[in-house]
């Protein structure tokens, strides 16, 4: 049962940022930060650990001389959270 | 992991999903507002182009006198802003409360899809008035806003959905039945907005 949590969302936080990218067609830094209430630095080791995962894409662009990083989840992402919440899902049923 | 905690994670996921995707500090006070600045600029437009003594019936003079033109449409014109006044600061107070950011991904995503019908609309109706097509503004004005409510809707609450289709089919009504459009203004962003406005307020 418990192997078919993914590891990659253990940390609450990854799960979140994965929710936000799932539900948007892209999101940038900064949004993501005050949406979620944590820190740059966390943030970023978060995102990071994703993008190793292949989860998310990242897209670098500027805004007039602003940085502008967006991110967008990736099929395999998508595929991944989705397996997640079916993990969840079941866990409930089972329970009842 | 327990049954409650796999619970809460879902439901925390799932109100992520939905803050991070749509605008949800519209205010529905700002909609009753609106609704009734509408109404009070639309019987000062009534006041105005109906002399005393005739009522809301089909008229058989035509509204071409330039001044009342010019008028109504600073009616028109102190109507929008008072209420687009009005959505921004109620909206940046209930944003507040629920400490969310006025300005992200959502509000841009509403601004953007809303704005590109609104801004198309509000050209041709200029454009409209220049050329003396005075018939077709209440009907464009109310189709128009549609749209722009439809387009919108993604990035907020579904109940602006049905307000900008109940919008469109009244405009579509006005546009069958020239000489009401003062009628259906008022009907479309007087009444429809109070209603509308007091259904989000009480949810």
């Amino acid at each position: 049962m418990l192997e078919q949590f993914n590891k990659a969302f253990e940390s609450r936080i990854r799960l979140q940022i994965m929710s936000i990218l799932v539900a948007n067609e892209s999101y940038d830094f900064t949004s993501l930060k005050e949406l979620l209430e944590v820190t740059d630095g966390n943030l970023a080791s978060h995102l990071k650990a994703l993008e190793k995962e292949g989860y998310i894409a990242v897209n670098k662009s500027f805004v007039g001389r602003k940085p502008n990083t967006r991110y967008e989840a990736t099929k395999q992402g998508i595929r991944a959270f989705k397996g997640h919440l079916e993990a969840l899902e079941k866990l409930i049923k089972q329970q009842k | 992991m327990k049954e409650h905690e796999a619970l809460a994670e879902l439901s925390s996921i799932r109100s992520l999903m939905e803050r991070s995707a749509k605008f949800i500090s519209l205010h529905g006070l700002s909609g009753v507002l609106a609704g009734i600045y509408a109404l009070i600029g639309a019987y000062c437009g009534y006041r105005m182009v109906y002399q005393a003594g005739t009522h809301l019936m089909y008229r058989q003079y035509y509204v071409n006198d330039q001044t009342v033109i010019v008028k109504l449409s600073l009616i028109a014109l102190v109507v929008l802003f008072c209420s687009i006044g009005t959505a921004i600061i109620l909206s940046t107070k209930k944003a507040k409360q629920k400490k969310q950011p006025i300005w992200n991904a959502a509000s841009k995503g509403l601004l953007i899809y809303a704005g590109i019908p609104l801004l198309t609309g509000g050209l041709l109706i200029l454009i409209f008035l220049y050329r003396g097509y005075f018939g077709i503004i209440a009907p464009a004005c109310l189709i128009f806003y549609g749209l722009a409510l439809v387009s919108g809707s993604h990035y907020t609450f579904k109940d602006i959905r049905w307000l900008g289709l109940s919008e469109i089919a009244l405009g579509l009504l006005a546009a069958w039945m020239p000489g009401y459009g003062l009628l259906f203004w008022s009907a479309g962003f007087g009444v429809l907005h109070i209603v509308y406005g007091l259904i989000m307020y009480y949810k």
